[in-house]
């Protein structure tokens, strides 16, 4: 046989199907998206024990195969050999959560409808016992008419059992088999009732681990202090612990470029590694610790089982602006960085929800726009009290933060009652029961995550980075000539200035907003070049153009500057991520149109405002 | 019918029956969402939490067993007796 046979893994949602996919292939996964669709595609090569290679796809997690999300409709097609480019499986590992049966048996039975070859992994029996639930797998396999074993995926119990059934069901008589036929909805959940009490040996009272949990985390009272405890914790991570790193990753791109500069002979050549590739794919992969640190904390609340109760917490907040509880934590992590919060609103099922928290999800000040606001307030905010303990700069760095929030929540209802439109997603989902993550699972996740940052690093982002740095070397100056003004960006800058005019902004700063294009903080780097204050010590040159900016900029300019910037989309790598999680360019191009037009508005108010205050 | 009891108006610790839904007033897919949950007529529940802010909403239901949310407003169209 040419090709390996293909088992697809399905099952509910919660099910631990992704644990038990991750304990039978281990790392050796391939991710992409289903074509056409965001829904991620896994897939893994593992050997059944009689030797014989197959290939394992993880199929994204339905209630039904009467779809009602684009994950179930991508299930639903794969498994009926309707999904162009997806051969149909030739057997199916059906997961159903042990704690749960009587839910997940409905489910069951849709699916041994199917007719396919079907191994039943009854998971987490461990969880199941530790509510005082005992099963009996022997028995719900006859009543199914399939093999059923019981299995823990993050412990690796039951997986060679599984397998040995996997080699022995190539020839599954389907007779006997439950379900097959037409049944309603009603007989599946009365069939489903009765196989599930009929599998149980032992049922203890309910003191259950999850219920006292909840009572703690889901209190009125206690739950939002805890989360926002938590969240204050992460946000101290993401911003501290991620900053040695960084450097360390800054410093290892500086030793590669004096590496560089000594063994390649000075040039266009050495320039553009040192410059263009260096230094460019440099600025983006700095950003990497941050994202590994978030995404820790995502992976672990969302594996524990936290992140459902944190979605329900915040949800009447969220649901105030069109939104729900699942948009919550990408939002809050795109104030650290929009790139990991976008990645991260592939937990919210809701297509509506998600494509609207990706539109929103630049609006969150992301520490990148922190040096540029730093710079400008020092250099034109006179520091001074305006009340107890409040400092005037403090007060505008602050202010910029809740612009860009309050722009958030306008745009999210007016998309919501646009683009987006459609019915509140509503709010409907299980809150799975606690578990202790797995690091294994959570080692898998984090690289997984990292890897796709990382390869968007290395193409798209790499690409721009170095069509913007030769953009900005050629032509090359004459003597007494700054680089900056002659090359092509900044005859573009040039061409632009008389659009930027009018929002107050002077020749230098339009010239800083061309490479700013890459990452929003460059423009403080090139407003050193243009106002040649650059030395090699960071904090000398920081203080020279503040000087510059305080001596050569009115209030309402500067003002009008940091307008633009809580605003404005300058960052390739947010565009190129918005683009793979939306699957195409049409959200993305108008992400940037409407986020250009809002800064260019808000810049223009704030000037001419504070131009006829008499600032 | 108008002042029959609906499950958003139980609080935390009530049992009740699902008698009848007003599926019409469900935005689409939410009600098949529902019924694959369990949420459904006939179906017995139990409040477990309910939200934090304005209204309580959300509201977690015990529905054998497992915990489900749902917002206020797919509570109101459910139609219930104590139990």
């Amino acid at each position: 046989m040419s090709q390996p046979r293909r088992i697809a893994l399905l099952g509910n949602p919660n099910a631990g199907k992704t644990a038990l996919f991750n304990a039978l292939t281990g790392a050796r996964q391939k991710i992409a998206n289903y074509p056409g669709v965001t829904v991620e595609r896994k897939a893994g090569r593992m050997a059944l024990p009689s030797g014989e290679p197959v290939e394992l796809v993880d199929l994204p997690g339905a209630y039904s195969l009467d779809p009602a999300s684009p994950d179930e409709d991508v299930t639903q097609r794969v498994v009926t050999g309707n999904f162009p480019g997806e051969a149909k499986p030739d057997m199916l590992v059906l997961v159903i959560d042990a704690g749960n049966l009587e839910q997940h048996l409905v489910f069951a039975q849709e699916v041994l409808a199917l007719g396919l070859p079907t191994v039943v992994a009854l998971n987490m029996v461990d969880l199941a016992e530790r509510d005082g639930l005992v099963l009996d797998a022997k028995a719900l396999g006859e009543a199914l008419g399939v093999p059923v074993i019981p299995t823990v995926a993050v412990r690796k119990r039951g997986l060679d059992a599984l397998g040995d059934a996997l080699d022995k069901a190539n020839v599954q008589d389907t007779a006997n088999r439950h379900g097959v036929g037409e049944l309603t909805l009603p007989e599946r959940r009365l069939a489903a009732r009765t196989m599930a009490k009929g599998a149980v040996i032992s049922q203890s009272a309910e003191a259950r681990l999850h219920e006292s949990l909840d009572k703690v985390l889901l209190n009125p009272w206690a739950g939002p202090i805890i989360l926002f405890g938590l969240l204050f914790v992460i946000f101290q991570a993401v911003f501290a612990w991620a900053a040695p790193f960084a450097d360390a990753l800054e410093g290892l791109g500086g030793l590669m470029a004096q590496g560089v500069a000594a063994t390649i002979p000075a040039g266009f050549f050495r320039d553009f590694l040192t410059e263009g590739v260096i230094a460019g794919v440099g600025s983006v992969i700095v950003f990497l610790p941050q994202i590994v640190i978030l995404f820790a904390f995502i992976l672990v609340m969302e594996a524990s089982g936290y992140m459902a109760r944190a979605a329900f917490i915040m949800d009447r907040l969220m649901a105030s602006v069109g939104l729900s509880g699942r948009s919550f934590i990408p939002l809050l992590s795109s104030f650290a960085c929009a790139i990991p919060g976008i990645m991260a609103t592939r937990a919210i099922a809701d297509p509506k929800d998600r494509l609207t928290t990706i539109l929103i999800a630049p609006l969150m000040t992301c520490s990148a726009r922190l040096p540029v606001y730093a710079v400008i307030i020092a250099a034109v905010i006179p520091e001074q009290s305006v009340g107890p303990g409040i400092g005037l700069q403090g007060l505008v760095l602050f202010t910029l933060y809740i612009a860009g929030i309050v722009g958030a929540i306008l745009v999210a209802l007016v998309l919501r009652s646009t683009l987006t439109a459609g019915t509140a997603s509503g709010f409907i989902m299980a809150l799975p029961r606690y578990q202790w993550p797995r690091l294994k699972d959570l080692l898998i996740g984090l690289w997984q995550r990292a890897w796709v940052f990382l390869r968007r690093a290395g193409t798209i982002i790499f690409a721009a980075t170095v069509i913007l740095w030769l953009a900005l070397t050629f032509p090359k100056a004459g003597p007494g000539e700054n680089q900056l003004d002659v090359s092509y960006g900044g005859q573009i800058a040039s061409v632009l200035h008389p659009v930027f005019e009018p929002v107050g902004f002077n020749r230098e700063m339009t010239l800083a907003l061309v490479p700013a294009m890459a990452a929003r903080e460059v423009a403080v780097a090139s407003l050193a070049t243009t106002y040649a204050v650059e030395s090699e010590d960071e904090d000398a040159t920081m203080a020279a153009l503040q000087a510059e900016v305080a001596a050569r900029w009115s209030l309402p300019t500067a003002l009008a500057f940091l307008a633009w910037f809580v605003f404005a989309p300058q960052c390739l790598s947010t565009i190129a991520v918005a683009r793979r999680e939306t699957n195409g360019w049409k959200w993305p191009i108008l992400m940037l149109g409407y986020l250009f037009a809002l800064a260019y508005i808000t810049a223009g108010i704030t000037y001419w405002a504070a131009l006829s205050l008499g600032l | 019918m108008k002042d029959a009891l609906t499950l958003d108006q139980l609080t935390p610790h009530d049992r009740a029956e699902i008698i009848a839904v007003a599926w019409d007033d469900l935005a689409q897919g939410e009600g098949k969402r529902l019924r694959a949950l369990g949420i459904d007529e006939g179906a017995r529940i139990a409040i477990a939490h309910r939200g934090v802010f304005a209204g309580r909403d959300p509201i977690a239901l015990m529905v054998g067993r497992s915990l489900v949310a749902i917002r206020r407003v797919h509570a109101r169209a459910m139609q219930v007796k104590r139990i």
